[in-house]
């Protein structure tokens, strides 16, 4: 089995489906993403100023065929970041951090969590998150310095770091609602124009594809906030599967998960749990290491597998 | 129209019957659970078309999508997915919690009138029950 070809393949799908706006460079497997050209790869020697992981869709307590054992898998995640070679400053989980909400899953993907050797641990919910509560069980395991439903911000060295919930009062899309964008107008108003923007959300605030609930319907007021921004990134989870975008000075990733693949956007009729072949589970599954450097407009992402 | 709609939903749940069928064959520690639950559907699907008092959902849908029944009447879904779902009232009315695979929740209409709802994990799933007095 080749992991680099397989993974240059699934670029090679996505490209096909919604048209490069980054380029991905595949090396020593992992995939490292480039912004139009070589600014990034000039500077790779430059100590960065941050560095953090994300990892994203645990699901603990899916117990189906795609992934029998989301525990292990999760475990692992928790051990790569664990042996990166540096103490990133801290972990972000993106959400679905439990498959259905209940105060076992939360206790035990919490218990687990600690194993993490960083000084933070930060979480968005996602909607498996709040199935039943409107995430009143999230906030009690990790709504701690949150305000409103479970959103905050926070300073880390020069970088501006919001993040959101947008898994509540579904329609059919994401949705952020009145009070938490008038947190994020209100939250950047002291900023200056250079300061990097990374956002957190579980759901895209692009509209990666609507028919699947991936994207939020008042997202773009959010982002209109952080128009005058020269840097500004995205990092979302929620469709289990590497993607990116631009629009104008906004970069959307989303992440891969721990637990186990959905279909690519509009693969079939319905987001199902993918069950790949015996032995390309952990092809499909990752964490993200992301890193800025001061002086650079964007930040460095590299994806890698799950060994 | 609605019936041979409902007809070829039938034959996509009975084909995933005998997928599913072919998988626990091969790997009976995986699939036991949901082998049972499939095996009751195939036999419902086909005698259920809007009436009745059940509703599947399966494959990110609610069956029948539309339901309808008398004042007083219990309706039953069961969730035949993998993924978890809810029942959740546009209106409020009723909630259910996440339903695992295989769960089930009940909700009785007292009063006649139309109830729509969604899956709160997957508000792209739509539902309505009409209720006459």
């Amino acid at each position: 089995m080749n992991p680099d070809g397989m993974s240059r393949r699934q670029l090679l799908r996505h490209t096909a489906w919604f048209g490069a706006a980054v380029g991905f460079a595949v090396a020593g497997g992992e995939v490292i993403s480039h912004i139009a050209g070589a600014e990034a790869a000039e500077h790779a020697h430059a100590k960065p100023t941050l560095r953090f992981a994300q990892v994203s869709d645990s699901h603990i307590g899916f117990t189906g065929a795609p992934n029998p054992d989301v525990a292990g898998t999760f475990g692992h995640a928790i051990e790569q970041i664990n042996n990166l070679g540096y103490t990133p400053d801290f972990v972000i989980h993106t959400g679905d951090l439990t498959h259905l909400s209940s105060p076992e899953q939360f206790d035990h993907v919490k218990q687990m969590m600690t194993g993490l050797k960083t000084p933070h641990v930060f979480t968005v919910p996602g909607e498996h998150d709040s199935v039943d509560d409107a995430g009143q069980k999230y906030r009690q395991a990790f709504g701690a310095g949150s305000v409103g439903d479970g959103w905050y911000s926070f300073d880390i060295s020069g970088v501006h770091v919001i993040a959101l919930v947008n898994t509540l009062n579904l329609r059919k899309l994401g949705h952020l609602g009145a009070d938490q964008l008038a947190f994020v107008e209100k939250d950047v108003a002291r900023l200056s124009s250079d300061t990097p923007i990374i956002v957190f959300s579980h759901i895209p605030l692009f509209a990666m594809y609507p028919q699947w609930g991936w994207g939020t319907d008042d997202a773009t007021q959010a982002l209109g906030y952080l128009r005058r921004f020269s840097s500004v990134t995205c990092l979302n989870g929620h469709v289990h599967q590497l993607f990116s975008k631009t629009e104008g000075n906004v970069t959307f990733y989303s992440g891969t998960t721990t637990a186990y693949p959905l279909p690519h956007p509009g693969d079939g009729p319905a987001p199902k749990p993918v069950t790949l072949p015996a032995g390309k589970l952990h092809d499909a599954l990752g964490i993200r290491e992301v890193s800025y450097t001061t002086g650079e407009t964007t930040l460095a992402l590299k994806e890698q597998r799950l060994q | 129209m609605d019936i041979a709609r409902f007809r070829k939903h039938s034959v996509a749940v009975l084909a995933a019957g005998v997928l599913l069928a072919g998988c626990s064959a091969s790997r009976p520690a995986a699939t036991s659970g949901t082998s049972m639950p499939t095996a009751s559907m195939s036999v419902t699907a086909p005698s259920a078309p809007v009436s009745g008092d059940q509703v599947s959902i399966d494959g990110f849908a609610f069956v029948p999508a539309t339901l309808k029944i008398k004042a007083g009447t219990t309706v039953v879904w069961t969730n035949r997915d993998e993924e978890p779902h809810t029942v959740a009232a546009s209106d409020g009315s009723f909630h259910s919690p996440g339903m695992g695979t295989g769960a089930t929740f009940s909700h009785t209409f007292p009063a006649a009138g139309t109830f729509d709802y969604v899956c709160s994990i997957h508000p792209m799933m739509h539902g309505s029950v009409v209720v006459t007095a």
